[in-house]
């Protein structure tokens, strides 16, 4: 985006999230949630749309929707209606989505967003429930509806719970738009509301992009980026948008109100359906659905078992445990890993828990396919192996050593030490042998190093290693080099 | 004892229990009516089902509660694997795959569906004409209109071709149909019984009711079919039993007469037979007053923008994609297959409703006619909640005219739409009302209706069946029985 002048212009960026809910069955019927199953597997009467059928809809879609609104800081509508949006495609059975309109259940809320460089507040304008389509399926043309020799409908996703986050336009760049969607996945997924997948598109984002001369208080005419399915897309796109429009206002014309989609293969931007730019959805309310009125006591019961937020959870650990946000960032979900690295840092310093869980525990489990709280480590064996380096009982690659013997008995780090003879050399007599051996062995180094070449003290330390196993304390050992050669 | 076909289901049940009939006696009889069906009250049976069913029946250790009764049921009702139209070529061949939740209840119950009745398209049209498949005829003037909707249910027990049946009410479907049969008919609270399967018209007013003979065979089929259903929202708990009635007189009763549905419009022998009525009430001890319902006038209007508003998203979901007629021939895009599927498939009527609900919810349009209908809804519900703070329950014409003969209005959609001018309030208001025969105007049946507030179901058969008695109507049009 180097093009874009941001000390002549501001970017006003909003965000419409659509997250599909963790519920068992869907919005308005008992077919169960599937993803990847045959197609039309996962459907009934009602959410094929056959004649008589009635919606009713899923109290668990309810609870989730209010328990996001209280996490985002919402009002909950103490009353909240469905209305009908009127349209026909083949995906949609009813030829109308069943969809809240100007009256959904979450209302005005904020949210304060951490990033390395500290927080921004975003605020919701509001989240509403709807129902999803079903998905178009194209034979021939390369799986696009154009070119496509037919068109099959699977149902399955039909009338998937979708829950619609719609933000203020308080974001100013594509990183803070990065940064507020990755909190909010975050806090969805504390939450269990959704698994916010954007491959699998169960999070799906829009972004609302204008731009303004720096300075001012108008918004810019604004255009709709649809459908980013990834973070980099995200901020790609949005970049890309920007850097459209100040071209465009640059050279003196104007932006165009309308629907886009980004082509992140070639970075580019295309107008999308304008043709139906001019639908009129024919909105009502929905006869078929009594108002969603929420017990105000469930409204407070499910605040009260709101877990705490991956927010504040990372500003927590950030000031009281002095770890870095990066860190605290990857460490806050999933939950089990939260507890995990929590017990850790309970036992031993913070930072150096941080760095083992999130480094070499990973990495070695990573490559069995684990995760730690799955693992044979427990915290209380990574805390022994962090007090064993701290006590210079380990060095750091033989504590790595000891991890992987860990990982794969089960054994508590200091029984490994013990049994494997791992425990560094501490007898001071044995050190001094092997650094007057390898002096001896080695006389031409030797002589340099009495002549002064410091850079061979790095040689002889690492030969000592070698000799010992890699038990051999190497900051004790180029001590006793340097003392041994007259130069300490 | 009369014959089979002639019984009430009460008498039905009481000569199942007693040993005189069977309930593969009842289905023949039925079935040898419904096969010469010279009303063309149906659109489908299927002899063998019912036959099975009969039998499977008359085999059973105990009888179920309606263990036997053939019943008729309205097109518009799903019905698994019996074809189900609601009266449009859209839907020509479709098998439903599931049954809806009140025709389930009174299988469940031991009731055999002796066939499906014929209706006007997706139940839009007072007169059955509106059928994309075949006229009804009036048992009681084979040249005039059964009414409509549920032209087929009413017709076909007036011609003692089914006991009873089911039909469904959106402005007076079960009404006044009803009342031009001379049966009785009856519309409940609406939410009293699930909507499940019922072809939804529109969905804020429809609801599903009795048609029979007598007062009391309509609160026994209600009896069974009332209640909260967890696949449809709208439908309520029902704390109170529907009972059979008893009553013998009326005193205590304050009955208001309607002032707006007597005057203009309606027929002189229409008013004449319900003034007879209304000395019936007095001389059974109730008190009758004059009742206003100022904003009633604006039934028809309201309705009118209400009603196709609903219907036209109730109707999108017919595209000849999914299920119903499928179009094999059309050569163009997807807006192409939809104009020929939808163009082809619905009647006249319907298209016109559909264009008239399109444009009530269009952008710029919404607040004038479907905001402003809803508010005028509220209107007329709060006139009605003023007069049953004054009277018990209201009484007027259900009809404004006796049958009227085939042909007669077709062409003419709005004299059509006046023929609901007396129904139509009492649905926007949600109430129930049942309408009675109470007697005969040139030949042709009139029908009382009597509404009261919603849940009042069990006081409005009491005055029902207690005007019954008195006036002692013959539900037998010549030379049909
Ligand atoms: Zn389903």
């Amino acid at each position: 985006m180097s093009a874009v002048d941001l000390s002549r212009w501001e970017p006003v960026i909003g965000l419409e999230i659509h997250v599909q809910l963790l519920t068992r069955t869907k919005m308005f019927c008992g077919c169960a949630l599937s993803f990847g199953d045959a197609p039309n597997s996962h459907t009934c009467p009602v959410c094929l749309a056959h004649p008589g059928v009635l919606p009713v809809l899923n109290r668990e879609a309810v609870r989730l929707a209010i328990v996001t609104g209280l996490a985002l800081g919402c009002e909950i509508a103490p009353h909240s209606q469905f209305h009908r949006k009127n349209y026909f495609y083949p995906d949609l059975s009813k030829a109308y989505q069943i969809s809240q309109y100007d009256e959904p259940i979450c209302v005005g809320g904020h949210v304060s967003v951490l990033t390395p460089d500290g927080e921004f507040e975003v605020g919701i304008t509001r989240a509403h429930l709807e129902e999803d389509a079903a998905k178009l399926v194209h034979v021939g043309g390369g799986g696009r509806r154009a070119g496509a020799e037919s068109s099959g409908v699977d149902f399955n996703r039909g009338g998937t719970p979708l829950l619609e986050i719609v933000s203020e336009p308080d974001i100013r760049t594509s990183a803070q738009a990065g940064a507020f969607l990755r909190q909010l996945r975050s806090t969805l997924r504390r939450l269990g509301v959704s698994d916010c997948n954007m491959d699998e598109g169960s999070m799906r984002a829009d972004a609302n992009v204008s731009v303004r001369p720096a300075g001012s208080t108008e918004l810019g005419t604004k255009t709709e980026l649809k459908n980013m399915n990834s973070f980099r897309f995200l901020e790609r796109g949005v970049d890309a948008e920007i850097a459209r429009q100040v071209a465009i206002l640059e050279a003196g014309g104007a932006v165009t109100q309308e629907t886009l989609h980004y082509d992140p293969d070639l970075n580019e931007i295309h107008s999308l359906r304008s043709k139906e730019e001019a639908h009129d959805y024919r909105y009502f309310p929905e006869p078929d659905l009594v108002p969603v009125v929420p017990d105000r006591s469930w409204i407070e019961e499910l605040r009260a078992g709101l877990p705490e937020l991956p927010v504040d959870l990372r500003r927590r650990w950030v000031r009281d445990l002095g770890i870095s946000f990066e860190d605290a960032e990857v460490l806050s979900e999933p939950r089990e890993l939260v507890a995990y690295f929590e017990d850790v840092a309970g036992r031993v310093d913070a930072k150096a828990a941080a760095n083992w869980v999130r480094g070499e525990l990973r990495a070695q489990l990573r490559e069995l396919g684990q995760e730690p709280w799955e693992s044979r480590v427990t915290p209380a064996h990574l805390a022994e192996l962090i007090g064993l380096i701290d006590d210079r009982t380990l060095s750091v690659p033989l504590a790595k050593e000891v991890l992987a013997e860990v990982i794969a008995s089960g054994a508590a780090p200091a029984a490994v030490v013990e049994e494997k003879g791992l425990g560094q050399i501490s007898d001071e007599g044995a050190l001094v042998e092997i650094v007057e051996r390898l002096l001896a062995e080695n006389p031409d180094q030797a002589a340099q190093l009495r002549e002064g070449k410091d850079k061979l003290v790095g040689f002889f330390v690492g030969q000592a290693m070698k000799a010992s196993g890699g038990r051999a304390d190497p900051a004790r050992v180029g001590a006793l080099v340097r003392e041994k050669s007259g130069l300490s | 004892m009369s014959a089979p076909h002639e019984l009430t289901a009460e008498q039905c049940l009481a000569a199942l229990r007693s040993g005189d009939t069977t309930a593969t006696d009842l289905v023949e009889a039925a079935l040898a009516r419904v096969e010469d069906d010279r009303w063309g009250s149906f659109l489908a049976h299927d002899a063998d089902r019912a036959r099975e069913r009969a039998r499977e029946i008359d085999a059973m250790p105990e009888r179920p509660p309606l263990g036997g009764v053939p019943i008729a049921i309205k097109d518009a009702l799903s019905t698994r694997d019996l074809p189900t139209t609601s009266g449009s070529k859209i839907l020509e061949g479709f098998r439903p795959v599931y049954t809806a939740t009140c025709v389930d209840r009174l299988e469940r119950a031991g009731a055999i569906v002796i066939g499906k009745t014929n209706m006007d398209e997706f139940a839009m049209g007072s007169s059955t004409e509106n059928s994309a498949y075949q006229v009804t005829r009036n048992p009681w003037d084979a040249e005039r209109v059964p009414g409509g909707s549920s032209g087929g249910s009413a017709a076909a027990v007036a011609a003692f071709q089914a006991p009873w049946a089911l039909g469904s009410d959106t402005g007076g479907s079960i009404r006044q149909p009803a009342a031009l049969c001379g049966i009785v008919g009856m519309k409940p609270t609406y939410g009293a019984v699930s909507r499940y399967g019922l072809i939804a018209f529109a969905s804020s007013l429809d609801q599903v009711g009795p048609f029979a003979r007598t007062v009391r065979d309509s609160a026994l089929l209600l009896s069974h079919i009332v209640g909260r259903d967890e696949m449809d929202s709208t439908s309520l708990d029902w704390a109170e039993p529907i009972r059979l009635p008893e009553a013998t007189d009326l005193r205590g009763v304050r009955v208001g007469v309607v002032e707006e549905l007597m005057g203009e419009g309606i027929e002189p022998g229409v008013r004449a037979a319900v003034e007879v009525a209304f000395d019936r009430v007095r001389d059974m001890g109730a008190t009758i007053e004059r009742v206003s319902l100022p904003t009633s006038g604006y039934g028809i209007a309201t309705y009118y923008l209400l009603a196709p508003a609903e219907c036209s998203a109730n109707l999108a979901r017919f595209d000849g994609i999914r299920y119903g007629a499928h179009l094999d021939d059309v050569a163009g895009d997807l807006l192409e297959h939809y104009e020929q599927v939808r163009g082809r498939g619905f009647g006249p009527e319907v298209k016109r409703r559909i264009m008239l609900g399109t444009f009530a919810l269009a952008s710029g349009y919404y607040d004038a006619y479907y905001v402003r209908a809803q508010k005028v809804r509220t209107l007329i519900r709060r006139d009605f909640e003023a007069a049953f703070a004054k009277v018990d329950y209201l009484m007027s014409p259900t009809s404004p005219t006796t049958a009227f003969p085939l042909g007669e209005r077709v062409s003419d959609p709005y004299s059509m739409y006046l023929s609901d001018v007396c129904t139509i309030p009492v649905s926007l208001a949600g109430i129930p009302a049942i309408s009675i025969p109470c007697g005969l105007s040139e030949g042709l049946p009139v029908g009382l209706q009597i509404a009261g507030p919603a849940f009042s179901e069990n006081g409005l058969f009491d005055v029902a069946y207690a005007l019954e008695q008195a006036l002692a109507f013959d539900p037998s049009p010549p030379g049909v029985a």
